[in-house]
């Protein structure tokens, strides 16, 4: 069957099993478009901006563990697209990216809306490939649907030129595809298996430190079975809440630059660290020459890049979190081993002594609405069951703390890159691919004005996302640390000239509210709730100078922590 | 310590742009890049000479392991390696007696005197880096016009090898 390029477009998309893709449409992608509109099996949500795109894109794969998919056009389109392009590169997003491209005639001559998409993409993605040829597009599709979500996911582009779309070719769709550049790693060494349990059971005081790859590889049952099996404690990346519930007394916590002083502290005196799917960012090891120094530790990730990068370990596992584990929790139950138990509950004395310093505490008493407090009660509403995207910065840390999420895929926030205007459009792909869910984005004054043109996309798609604003006048995380580091000196950290949000949210056709006293946090949260087909933007007029605490300091270890 | 790796990848526009991207984003080290087909057209071969300690010539092996393109690669420097180099040289030999000398050099280390005007010697030489290093400094009183030299390039000695 003879088929245009922008008709293979549809139809790989077709095999593919994508029912909806986001985008913004251009002079480069028409003819694209024009094959969209003729065809019904894959939806098409219209954004305001390409970065909104990506984000939801984003959004909607990590609450589902399904590829992303996006489409913009040239020049702009795949500039303004780069920013989600390097947030899910940095977080490992499966997700497929289509820029149009200006005529292969054209490339190279400055063109109008020309830009080298491959050459400014090439950093922040897994691959990516540019279509010369309509006889090579669906092959390369296939590949780059492959790529994306195989191994340790990531963002692929796909750059299309003009031309390529409207030419004509058979199509035949590749059943399988298979490169012999590209064959990651599922199962682990069992030699490499059978040395991190002798390890592991040799611990008087082992530490689980778990990440994202656990739900990237959709193991939070065999994570979950493992840390039982074995009794220790156990802590979450910021990337990996919900992989193990945080209601589990088992659970310590997130750890890290905010993490809570019992994960912290327990990281620095273990013996033993077992790491799962998570890369010893610098925001969880604070200076490196301090971190866990009386640890051996065993390491397990997909990415054999992501081992001994930062922190030289002992044993790697390099494999699919999920299988590996399941060779682990094999191998434990066959052995019948078990660890020394007199030692544990020494270990676990002393976590609880730490615990009950209750690092999270908060002032309960204040007139002024703390924003703990409002994402506390969000959780005890919503009952910890509702997908929450953040922005980035106080608010996101506070969501971290207080959420407790207890099941995986409910927490979608920018943890590598950090993009501010991240958590709305975020929100609307998870809205998208949940659409009978709750679905909460905590965000701030600051951040959510970064992505805000997206409450004309909620309201064209009628998506009853419940904005919870945390509006504290402030960027907060960069007025805190003027605090704590430039003696105060707030430069450029106060926004003036804020928009009336309620008016804004009302403008484009949805609900705003605007809540000042901590008495009113819970029943304006309930209102909210209760209008299920309606956008609310609930603007909390917070308590301007909370900090985030606990805090370790740039340079600082793990130990040393500033409490409130 | 300096490490030679060697590199297969697909022959497709850009495989290039990918590894010397590689080496500046992440603030790696490369004292020479060559790259050519190889008999099997659909593949390029490149030879990286970079330096740094055995953790961080070890991370640049994974992250260009990583890269889609690379299909295999070695690090020469592990195993029993020859390495060559080849470089033009433009000499000025206006004088017989700068003739002969530059003549005799070239001889000595075993260059082939390449193009000829009557001011001016090209000589072609190929050996490892501290050879061609060491004729450079031979010339001493002449004149050198050009320098151009291919960086690196290495196979490993017996039955090792690098390929599909």
């Amino acid at each position: 069957m003879e088929l245009t390029g922008a008709e293979i477009f549809t139809h790989c998309l077709k095999e593919e099993g994508v029912d909806l893709i986001f985008g913004y449409p251009g002079g480069a992608v028409l003819h694209i478009y024009d094959a969209l509109y003729q065809q019904q099996d894959v939806s098409h949500i219209l954004v305001r901006h390409e970065q909104g795109a990506v984000h939801a894109a984003e959004g909607y794969a990590k609450s589902t563990g399904k590829t992303g998919v996006v489409l913009v056009t040239s020049g702009p389109g795949a500039t303004n697209a780069v920013t989600g392009i390097a947030d899910a590169y940095m977080d490992s997003v499966p997700m497929v990216v289509f820029t149009g491209q200006v005529p292969t005639s054209l490339i190279g001559n400055d063109a109008f809306q020309e830009v080298d998409t491959i050459g400014i993409t090439r950093p922040c993605v897994k691959h990516n490939f540019l279509v010369k040829d309509v006889s090579e597009l669906a092959e390369t599709i296939k590949k780059a649907f492959y790529v994306a979500a195989s191994g340790r996911p990531g963002p692929v582009v796909v750059d299309i030129p003009k031309d390529v779309t409207a030419a004509r070719a058979e199509f035949k769709y590749p059943k399988k595809v298979k490169m012999r550049s590209y064959n990651p790693t599922v199962k682990g060494h069992p030699g490499q298996v059978k040395k991190a349990l002798e390890l592991i059971l040799s611990a008087e005081r082992p530490m689980i430190y778990s990440g994202g790859g656990v739900l990237t590889s959709g193991a939070s049952k065999q994570l979950t079975d493992f840390t039982r099996l074995l009794g220790a404690p156990i802590t979450n990346t910021l990337m990996g809440l919900g992989s193990f519930p945080a209601s589990d007394k088992q659970f310590v916590g997130m750890l890290g630059m905010h993490g809570t002083y019992e994960a912290n502290m327990g990281m620095h005196h273990c013996d033993v660290l077992i790491a799962i799917g998570a890369r010893f960012d610098d925001r969880v090891t604070g200076n490196v020459e301090k971190f866990c120094p009386s640890a051996r530790i065993v390491h397990i990730d997909i990415d054999p890049a992501s081992i001994s990068k930062n922190v030289q370990v002992d044993v790697p596992i390099v494999g699919d979190v999920g299988s590996v584990l399941k060779e682990m929790i094999k191998g434990l139950k066959e052995s019948g081993k078990k660890l020394n138990q007199t030692a544990l509950k020494a270990w676990w004395k002393q976590v609880d002594e730490w615990r009950s310093e209750d690092c999270l505490k908060f002032d309960r008493e204040s007139k002024l609405i703390k924003p703990q407090y409002v994402v506390e009660t969000l959780h005890k509403i919503t009952k910890g069951d509702a997908f929450v995207t953040s922005d980035v910065g106080q608010h996101q840390m506070f969501t971290a703390q207080f959420y407790g999420f207890n099941k995986p895929y409910r927490w979608i926030n920018s943890g590598g890159l950090g993009t501010m205007g991240f958590g709305l459009p975020s929100a609307m792909g998870a809205q998208l691919a949940n659409p009978d869910s709750t679905v909460a984005c905590v965000t701030g004054e600051s951040s959510i004005q970064m992505c805000i043109q997206e409450l004309g996309t909620c309201r064209q798609y009628g998506l009853p996302i419940k904005i919870l604003n945390l509006n504290n006048g402030y960027m907060g995380m960069v007025r805190q640390w003027q605090e704590f580091f430039y003696q105060g000196r707030y430069a450029m950290s106060y926004m003036e000239s804020l928009p009336d949000f309620v008016a804004l949210a009302e403008s484009y056709g949805h609900v705003g509210m605007r809540i000042e006293k901590p008495e009113d946090v819970e029943g304006a949260i309930k209102e909210a709730l209760k209008m299920k087909d309606r956008l609310v933007f609930m603007d909390f007029i917070t308590d301007p100078e909370e900090n985030v605490y606990p805090m370790i300091p740039a340079g600082a270890g793990q130990n040393e922590m500033i409490l409130v | 310590m300096r490490h030679i790796i060697s590199i297969l990848m697909e022959n497709e526009a850009g495989a290039l742009s990918r590894v010397s991207g590689l080496f500046s984003a992440r603030g790696y080290n490369i004292e020479s890049l060559t790259v050519a087909p190889t008999d099997d057209p659909t593949l390029s071969r490149l030879t990286v000479v970079t330096r740094g300690s055995n953790e961080i010539v070890e991370q640049i092996i994974k992250q260009l392991n990583k890269l889609i393109d690379v299909v295999k690669l070695m690090d020469l420097t592990e195993h029993a390696h020859i390495e060559r180099e080849m470089m033009m040289i433009k000499v000025q030999v206006g004088s017989m007696e700068s003739k002969e000398e530059v003549k005799r050099l070239s001889d000595i280390f075993r260059g082939n005197i390449i193009d000829v005007t009557p001011s001016t010697y090209t000589i072609e030489m190929t050996g490892n880096g501290k050879k061609l290093d060491a004729f450079i400094a031979a010339l001493e009183d002449h004149p050198i016009i050009e320098v151009v030299r291919s960086g690196a390039m290495g196979i490993a000695r017996g039955e090792k090898a690098l390929h599909l």
